[in-house]
């Protein structure tokens, strides 16, 4: 990864003495793809609203390119936003809208017109300088406020959920724009969304936040495959979480029966929670499992079956592409490398943290 | 039948709204000065109207009047709509509602708690008086018609503007003030009828010797009614009509784009 471009150091915000940020630190990677994924509430817009300059922390820093830029007004930062709501000047065309910037700047009319012709083209979208904003489609408009953005050349995009208003199959294109820009230009994009499908999609590096704490930040993958506690586990995808003892290292116990994992260093016989993925539950004849239950719901998802079963009490959430009828008995076997063993939450403030919504 | 029905039932009730001023109107332009007699059609009473002095300087008086009235108070009431962006929902429906009341207000309580006011400040009645009265009741007619507008206005808009590296001034000019404008003119039309046509505050807080057309009316009246009064308040009565008119077709033309 390269150098640091931006850091968050100790920051804190709170409104009407509800504190939305506790003491926050986050650093960005240059020419990174970085998404802050939480649930509304959780603080995500909040923080890139401070890093775009239209909120100023309560405490702590703003590093940018290793200068301090906390106080500093949003029009003298060179970094560029694409809003939520897309936030098009509407009585102006689509030509003004992305000259907007480029003429504060007092660049020439030639330069001007070159740059409206690129950011057009890299938008898809060539010949329509002198249509009004109102006059596209939502996605079409996301498209100009992305244009308008990066004629300005900024080291850094941020963007505000930005596909939140656009249908399915719009925000699934969108995505893959999203990601081919980001190539194309060469810049820092810091993505902000909900939708934990767009930040798997897209991103380098996931930043998880919830209640104004950051939960986990890493690759992807590593998000996914190993969330390092239950909030974590149950917002990215499906998962079950079980109440578990670590007997010893690599030897858990769950539901009663014992497990080989690949984890250590969580100590002899003590509890803790497991992250099994759905996908990776193996159902097999109730004489080979490891531990034995009974299907007790079924539905059909298109690529593969949703099951429920149901092992001494407990339901455990079950993906499979074989069949398995409700009221068969099965057998349950996990692969070691797919048992993610997380700590038990131990101090009120940790239980904060991991509270899940 | 229906169909029948509903026009006739139309057609009246427009008869009896305008049948007053119609027949104002058309006495205007009697030639005999019997109210009950057509006596052919004249412009004379316009005529006379026109070479009236004490008519001149009422009207001179009352466009003054409106005119300053209107300018200030469109500039008081959006400053204070754009100043409630930021309140929260609730203190701005109770700010709302507070402007609101003078509006309800019966006239008359407005002018002579306007007159107490300013006898108590010591501010001698005359133009000064009548003018702080018409900012008065005009600022909630200003800020009734641009509070829509702040109401849907996207906030990002602003911000946008801030952030493609405008200074605060030049994003509101280029971002929030083409939003605001059509509810910003039709406030400023609205303001101007009304203080052109205010008789009862107007008539509280004038003192004496000094006359606006309406006050100036009303002396005439109590003088015996003249026909030149019928001229005088027919061009009132059009030039308020146009007014009100354009104020109606602003928003409504905005709509359409």
């Amino acid at each position: 990864m390269g150098k640091d471009l931006i850091t968050l150091e100790h920051i804190s915000k709170s409104y009407d003495g509800q504190l939305i940020l506790d003491d926050l630190n986050l650093s960005i990677y240059e020419n990174s793809f970085v998404t802050l994924l939480g649930p509304s509430g959780c603080g995500k817009t909040t923080t890139l609203r401070i890093i775009g300059g239209f909120e100023t922390p309560d405490k702590g820093r703003v590093i940018f390119d290793g200068k301090d830029i906390t106080n500093l007004s949003p029009n003298k930062r060179q970094l560029n936003t694409v809003f939520q709501k897309y936030a098009l000047f509407t009585h102006m065309t689509v030509a003004e809208n992305i000259a907007f910037g480029l003429k504060i700047k007092n660049k020439s009319d030639s330069y001007i017109k070159d740059k409206i012709k690129y950011a057009l083209k890299l938008v898809n979208l060539e010949g329509y300088e002198n249509r009004s904003p109102e006059s596209l489609s939502g996605g079409q408009q996301q498209r100009i406020a992305i244009a308008r953005a990066i004629v300005n050349e900024p080291k850094v995009l941020l963007l505000d959920e930005p596909l939140g208003a656009l249908d399915l199959k719009m925000r699934q294109d969108m995505q893959y724009e999203l990601k081919r820009l980001k190539e194309e230009l060469g810049i820092t994009f810091i993505y902000v969304t909900h939708d934990q499908e767009e930040a798997l999609t897209m991103s380098d590096h996931i930043v998880v936040m919830n209640q104004g704490y950051i939960q986990q930040e890493g690759s992807p993958e590593k998000i996914y495959n190993e969330p390092e506690n239950a909030f974590v586990a149950d917002f990215i995808g499906d998962s079950n979480i079980i109440r578990s003892t670590m007997i010893r290292d690599e030897l858990v116990e769950i539901l009663g029966a014992k497990f080989a994992c690949v984890d250590k260093g969580f100590g002899e016989n003590k509890p803790v929670d497991v992250v099994i993925r759905p996908e990776d539950i193996e159902l097999v004849s109730p004489e080979n499992g490891t531990l034995k239950g009974v299907v007790t719901d079924l539905t059909f998802k298109g690529v593969h079956y949703e099951m429920d079963v149901e092992v001494g009490g407990r339901e455990l959430l079950v993906h499979s592409t074989k069949l398995s009828p409700v009221g068969t008995h099965v057998g349950i076997n996990v692969d070691p490398y797919n048992i993610q063993i997380m700590n038990v939450p131990e101090s009120e403030d940790e239980e904060a943290i991991s509270e899940t919504i | 039948m229906r169909k029948v029905l509903e026009r006739l039932y139309l057609g009246l009730l427009l008869i009896f709204m305008y049948a007053p001023i119609i027949t104002l109107i058309v006495l205007s332009f009697n030639s005999s000065k019997s109210r009950a007699k057509w006596g052919g059609f004249t412009l004379e009473w316009y005529v006379n109207l026109l070479s009236d002095e004490a008519v001149a300087s009422a009207l001179i008086n009352t466009l003054s009047i409106a005119v300053l009235a209107t300018i200030i108070s469109t500039i008081i009431g959006t400053v204070s709509c754009i100043a409630m962006i930021g309140l929260n929902k609730k203190l701005r429906s109770f700010i709302m509602s507070i402007t609101n009341i003078p509006m309800i207000n019966a006239d008359i309580v407005t002018g002579i708690s306007l007159m107490l006011l300013f006898r108590f400040l010591h501010i001698s009645s005359g133009f000064t008086t009548i003018l702080l009265a018409h900012i008065t009741f005009n600022i909630p007619f200003v800020m009734l018609s641009v509070m829509p507008r702040i109401k849907n206005m996207n906030v990002y808009v602003y911000e946008a503007a801030l952030d493609l590296g405008a200074a605060p001034l030049y994003a509101f000019y280029k971002t929030v003030l083409p939003d605001l404008w059509p509810g910003i003119v039709s406030g400023a039309l609205m303001a101007f009828t009304m203080s052109l046509d205010d008789f009862i505050i107007t008539y509280f807080t004038k003192g004496s010797g000094f006359e606006t057309l309406s006050t100036l009316i009303y002396n005439e009246v109590k003088r015996g009614i003249q026909p030149e009064i019928y001229a005088l308040s027919a061009i009132i009565f059009v030039v308020v009509l146009t007014l009100l008119m354009l104020v109606y077709r602003v928003p409504a033309k905005k709509n359409k784009d």
